[in-house]
């Protein structure tokens, strides 16, 4: 059996016995071996690996942040940062029915173009397939878009939103966190959009450790008591 | 490498023009500087000299390779320097496997100019037996990561590279064959150049583009400036175009930037 929080690359034996393979592990004749590099952990006889940094696999119901990468008659190739392209059909980008050989999709969304959207279907036999058809949802208009590694945005939201939510309330700044690891940050001052910045790729860096929101909020509270001073 | 639109979405375009009017960068840099840069040499043992650069998330890496063969007829008594570029598909979603393209090959005579110009290599003294055998010079650069700004990393890891070389000692015997000593010898560098590029992007200069920047560019230039501070090659990219104050402005920061990466990592 492993040690809580141990560092394990893949292939590496995690347990041996009556225990369930869990998130980023597999199982072969009663042994648990890890799939991912990370951090091995368990919970009573549950094995699992926080993987340190990986790609983005669809889940049904996520919200992400993609980008247009190519057009074809009545669908939108959108890349969410995964391993399949996903596809956004006209029909669930227009609250009508959509006819491609009467209307320009040009005219809702192009190549280059930052949609959020909401993923509908996605098996490992087809490609994950997108709407925009719900409030709030649709093309970016503006704002600042940062990547960081998808394994790690469970991180930046915190329990129950606590991470995420202490960047909202301290900075001022809209933020939106899509699933994929793409975030859009959109504030009224530059200064607060740099703040918001440099604590999300502080939170991605140092994900793995502890008390990471107690030193985010110094950090905030530290950078705004600079800016005030040179203000005045 | 126009190929590449789409890679970046338009608003993250439109937000670098709009930070670059407050004359700020979309990672935080100021107009003239550059990313953190690294240096390692040496990492694979089997070539005759290797180095890897990493310029924040761009990443190149560059072998030596030294073999013996016949010189090109019209300069027998030069040895062969042959700078090869390959794209790797891991390094970015746009870049394919096969045959060199375009910008590769732009790439690899980029850096293959700043640092035949620069008379780096000593090719004379690469020379066996005039008209029949001379040194060949391969210097094959792999591009890890793309982040934008190849041509610099390229051209560092290069000459980090051919600096880091090692080949046997020999003596030239009557019939013209090589007899190799025990002790190793180091390639004959003269000069070390330093390219660095800068973007325009609405009026604006930036030094050491990233992929964003480099794509929102109207036109780019890249200056190789050897050890003395002279300009060794110049190559333009993209369709805009730069003022002559401009090019004055370029190439005095290339030169002190140059300056201060080759103080750093290709002394002595």
């Amino acid at each position: 059996m492993i040690e809580r929080r141990q560092f394990v690359t893949p292939g590496e034996l995690l347990a041996e016995g009556d225990y369930n393979s869990g998130e980023n592990t597999y199982r072969e004749n009663k042994k648990i071996y890890a799939s991912k590099t990370g951090l091995a952990n368990f919970v009573r006889n549950n094995v699992y690996v926080v993987a340190l940094s990986g790609c983005y696999i669809p889940v049904v119901g996520d919200l992400v942040i993609g980008n247009v990468v190519d057009m074809r008659l009545g669908v939108w190739l959108v890349d969410i940062n995964a391993p399949y392209i996903s596809v956004l059909f006209a029909s669930e980008a227009v609250d009508r029915s959509f006819n491609s050989r009467r209307e320009e999709m040009t005219k809702y969304l192009t190549i280059g173009d930052v949609v959020l959207a909401k993923i509908i279907s996605f098996d490992r036999t087809k490609d994950p397939t997108l709407t925009i058809r719900e409030p709030g949802l649709g093309k970016i208009p503006l704002g600042h878009i940062i990547d960081i590694t998808p394994t790690k945005v469970p991180r930046l939201i915190g329990r129950r939103g606590s991470m995420i939510n202490l960047i909202k309330r301290e900075t001022n700044c809209q933020i939106t966190v899509g699933r994929n690891g793409r975030i859009l940050i959109n504030c009224a001052k530059l200064e607060s959009e740099a703040l918001a910045t440099k604590a999300i790729n502080l939170i991605e860096q140092d994900a793995h450790t502890t008390g990471l929101t107690d030193r985010i909020n110094k950090l905030i509270k530290k950078e705004k008591k600079e800016s005030s001073i040179h203000a005045k | 490498m126009s190929e590449n639109l789409g890679m970046v979405s338009k608003i993250t375009q439109k937000r670098i023009s709009e930070l670059l009017k407050q004359d700020k960068r979309i990672d935080g840099r100021g107009l003239n500087d550059y990313r953190e840069l690294k240096v390692e040499a040496g990492l694979i043992e089997r070539a005759a000299g290797s180095a890897l650069v990493t310029l924040g998330k761009t990443k190149v890496m560059v072998g030596v390779k030294i073999e013996t063969g016949t010189p090109y007829p019209d300069t027998p008594d030069n040895g062969v320097l042959t700078v090869n570029v390959e794209l790797v598909p891991l390094a970015s979603p746009k870049f394919e496997p096969g045959p060199p393209k375009e910008d590769a090959i732009e790439l690899a005579r980029v850096v293959d100019r700043g640092i035949r110009e620069s008379q780096a290599l000593d090719l004379k003294k690469l020379c066996i037996v005039s008209g029949k055998k001379v040194f060949i010079i391969f210097v094959d650069i792999y591009a890890l990561d793309f982040d934008g700004n190849l041509f610099d990393a390229s051209t560092l890891a290069s000459i980090a590279a051919l600096k880091n070389a090692k080949m046997k000692d020999y003596v030239i015997k009557k019939d013209g064959e090589l007899e190799y000593k025990a002790n190793d010898i180091s390639l004959p560098l003269q000069n070390y150049p330093v390219a660095i590029s800068t973007a325009k992007i609405d009026d604006k200069l930036v030094v050491d583009p990233s992929l964003g920047e480099e794509i929102a560019a109207d036109a780019a230039i890249t200056v190789a400036i050897g050890k003395k501070g002279n300009i060794c090659a110049i190559q333009k990219r993209k369709v805009g175009t730069f003022s002559v104050d401009e090019i004055i402005q370029i190439i005095n920061l290339s030169k002190q930037k140059a300056k201060e990466i080759g103080a750093m990592f290709l002394k002595g």
